[in-house]
């Protein structure tokens, strides 16, 4: 063995005195000079493994990108659902593969357009749906059995859901053939992005009645992604994003298992949502950590015997936090060396940040130049040729096992609090974040992180640069549309459905048949999660600061 | 009118800087509010946090009721041109006039002019050091304290 110690003593000292500056990474972990062969002690078939094989460190498919590279998807929704059928038109010819819409906040928590708490808000960081008739606008002449779709929506998904299964009815596509994601993953939301309608246990049944009715029926669906790319937002560091967004997806499995389902026959469809950072090997560390634990504790802890169950496939989206306003084209350059990290630690798919985005909804020119960097790096580069590059670099499979040891800590941490809902209760996850955010922005302060155009190489002016002007007027469209809507439905059968929706609420019987007549009489987003808001009340977050 | 305000902590001895953050609408993006919360603590004020989607008039209403200096709203998604002079108006209409309103979050250039012409302040977008938005509110709070000497001279 190499001795470290000797190189140390006899060239480095002599050479830098024994003056070196201290660095750590988000996960605060230490960093050294070099890292050797001393550092790491892989046993390659147990650690490793080939690609497509457990536990899947190298890759989930055993020729990745060589045999399909990964789906180029970005996030887009605005203003009214047809800026937003144009958006993903105009996506889709430019050679984006994957649909992902973006909703506005009243959808996302669950209010119509015409409602009091909406004003102001409608389409703008998204596109609103208040009915089907929306959905129905959104993808009008997109045939859903030729796109797979994936809906950042959390709280009203299992609404959302059913929209899209009546959309598919509607186009002669039967909901056995959609194929798609709904985010659906309701303990980020009290950890991180604090979108909710009902307390945790009420959402949790209801994701449960997602995860039956589609393990039932919809074998492409993914009926939840299991995200960590809004704890990483919200303040997170990468181990804590890794930690807790796998706590996230373990109390998933155990609900399932709890409900009598085999995990077989739901775990294959579970995915992932990660965040690619700008400190690049700590990111890819992340991703094959994550890869590995995963596939660990399916097999080993949940009794998963089909390797389906035990591959973590996942999204990631770039940062958007390390996006700054100061200087905004240099952002483009951030997404860049983020979304090679994503490919590297060997995404299944990916959404580029716009360069605008610290300033406003990204502009269409942003969003080409995002999209072209996707594409760059896939025929251009190289950097998909091979499987996983840096599986063996001393550094990266050193940081690999760091970060899995890190996250065990946190594991055993939530685990001695009863599980995540109760970390999520008493306010230590939601704490935890903070802290570390805080502690961040104040290194960002003093200098000692830096950022380029913030707090180094500053500007003196800056000079502004187009923006998206979101159309002011789908506030407006929306109310109106709403209100033909509601004197030319069957208001006898929105009753009907709604009421039996709340019976069905108030069982424990699935609720999905339920969710997707009211949705089929039109009954709007607000008045279905009305239902559940008079059943299940509300929530409050506990302090956190 | 920068000098006005040079001495007039002497005024009040031992005073501290009371402060709402509020998020006025549907918007759960708290890291900024919660950071801004920490800091301002930090930097030895009293601290108030209004917690996830309180509407404006509530935002108002906890403003006056707690009695204090500044309230510091953030918003991420795009309400800010409705829900900040909401928060203003409601001020307004319950008497708080005095009652400083500055602003921060994804605000586009021209929105942060619109919004200083209607008495929100500040709006700082992201990249903002703490140090500057800690003095703004310094200074908004500061003013508050000039308007209540005014008025007690006035009266007197």
């Amino acid at each position: 063995m190499p001795d470290e110690k000797r190189w140390i003593d006899e060239t480095l000292t002599p050479w830098n005195k024994g003056k070196i500056e201290k660095r750590v990474n988000s996960s605060n972990i230490e960093l050294k000079l070099i890292y050797g062969p001393w550092d790491v002690n892989i046993d390659y078939d147990k650690d490793l493994g080939f690609p497509g094989e457990y536990p899947f460190t190298r890759g989930v498919y055993p020729d990745m990108y060589r045999g399909k590279l990964w789906t180029m998807r970005m996030f887009s929704g605005f203003g009214t659902p047809e800026d937003t059928n144009k958006r993903l038109k105009y996506l889709l010819s430019h050679g984006e593969t994957g649909l992902s819409i973006a909703f506005d906040m009243p959808t996302l928590y669950g209010y119509d357009a015409d409602s009091e708490r909406a004003h102001g808000e409608v389409g703008k960081c998204g596109v609103n749906v208040s009915s089907l008739q929306d959905m129905e606008t959104i993808f009008k002449d997109i045939p859903l059995d030729k796109v797979s779709t994936s809906m950042t929506i959390n709280a009203p998904a299992n609404i959302l859901m059913a929209m899209y299964i009546v959309v598919g009815e509607k186009q002669g596509v039967p909901k056995e053939r959609l194929s798609g994601t709904v985010q659906a993953d309701i303990l980020k939301e009290y950890i991180a992005q604090k979108e909710w309608l009902y307390p945790p246990e009420a959402h949790m049944r209801i994701i449960r009645d997602m995860m039956v009715y589609s393990t039932k029926y919809m074998p492409k669906w993914n009926y939840i992604s299991i995200s960590g790319y809004h704890i990483r937002e919200a303040g997170a560091s990468a181990v804590q994003e890794l930690a807790f967004t796998l706590a996230d997806g373990f109390e998933y499995v155990k609900m399932g298992i709890e409900n009598g389902l085999d995990v077989d026959s739901f775990a294959p469809r579970l995915s992932f949502f990660f965040n690619s950072s700008i400190n690049f090997f700590e990111e890819i560390a992340k991703f094959r950590a994550a890869r590995r634990i995963w596939a660990r504790e399916m097999k080993e802890t949940f009794g998963a015997k089909n390797p389906r169950s035990m591959i973590l496939r996942f999204h990631t989206q770039t940062s958007g936090y390390t996006l700054t306003w100061q200087q905004p084209y240099n952002n483009i350059v951030r997404t860049a060396i983020e979304a090679l990290a994503a490919v590297l630690g060997g995404t299944q798919s990916l959404h580029t940040n716009s360069f605008d985005e610290a300033w406003a909804l990204p502009s269409e020119q942003a969003v080409e130049i995002a999209l072209r960097t996707q594409q760059i790096l896939a025929y251009e580069t190289g950097v998909a040729d091979v499987i996983d590059p840096l599986g063996g670099s001393y550094y990266v499979e050193y940081l690999t096992d760091k970060m899995e040891e890190e996250a065990y800590k946190y594991f055993r941490i939530i685990e001695s609090m009863g599980g995540v809902v109760n970390a999520i209760k008493n306010g230590y996850l939601q704490r935890e974040i903070a802290a570390t955010s805080y502690e961040h922005q104040k290194k960002i302060e003093t200098g000692e992180e830096k950022v380029v155009g913030v707090n180094i190489f500053q500007k003196e002016n800056e000079q502004p640069i187009n923006i998206l002007k979101i159309d002011y007027t789908a506030e407006n469209l929306q109310i109106e549309r709403l209100r033909k809507l509601k004197m030319k439905r069957d208001e006898r059968k929105v009753k009907e459905s709604l009421e039996k929706l709340r019976e069905v609420y108030l069982s424990d019987e699935n609720s999905m048949e339920a969710v997707i007549e009211a949705v089929r009489n039109y009954a709007t987003l607000e008045e279905i999660a009305n239902v559940g808001r008079e059943v299940f009340g509300g929530w409050k977050e506990p302090m956190i600061i | 009118m920068e000098g006005a305000y040079d001495n007039i902590e002497s005024k009040f001895p031992g005073r501290k800087i009371r402060v709402l953050v509020a998020k006025p609408a549907l918007d759960g993006h708290d890291r900024g509010v919660l950071m801004l919360a920490k800091a301002l603590r930090d930097a030895g004020m009293e601290v108030l946090y209004a917690g996830l989607l309180p509407t404006p008039e509530k935002v108002a209403r906890i403003a006056v009721d707690e009695d204090v200096d500044v309230v510091a709203l953030s918003l991420h998604n795009g309400a800010h041109l409705t829900a900040f002079p909401e928060v203003k108006k409601w001020l307004d209409k319950l008497g708080a006039s005095d009652i400083q309103c500055v602003g921060g979050g994804i605000i586009p250039p021209e929105d942060r002019e619109k919004l200083e012409r209607m008495g929100i302040t500040g709006n700082y977008g992201p990249g903002t050091p703490l140090s500057i938005i800690i003095d703004h509110i310094k200074k908004a709070a500061y003013r508050k304290w000039e308007l209540e000497l005014k008025e007690k001279e006035s009266k007197n």
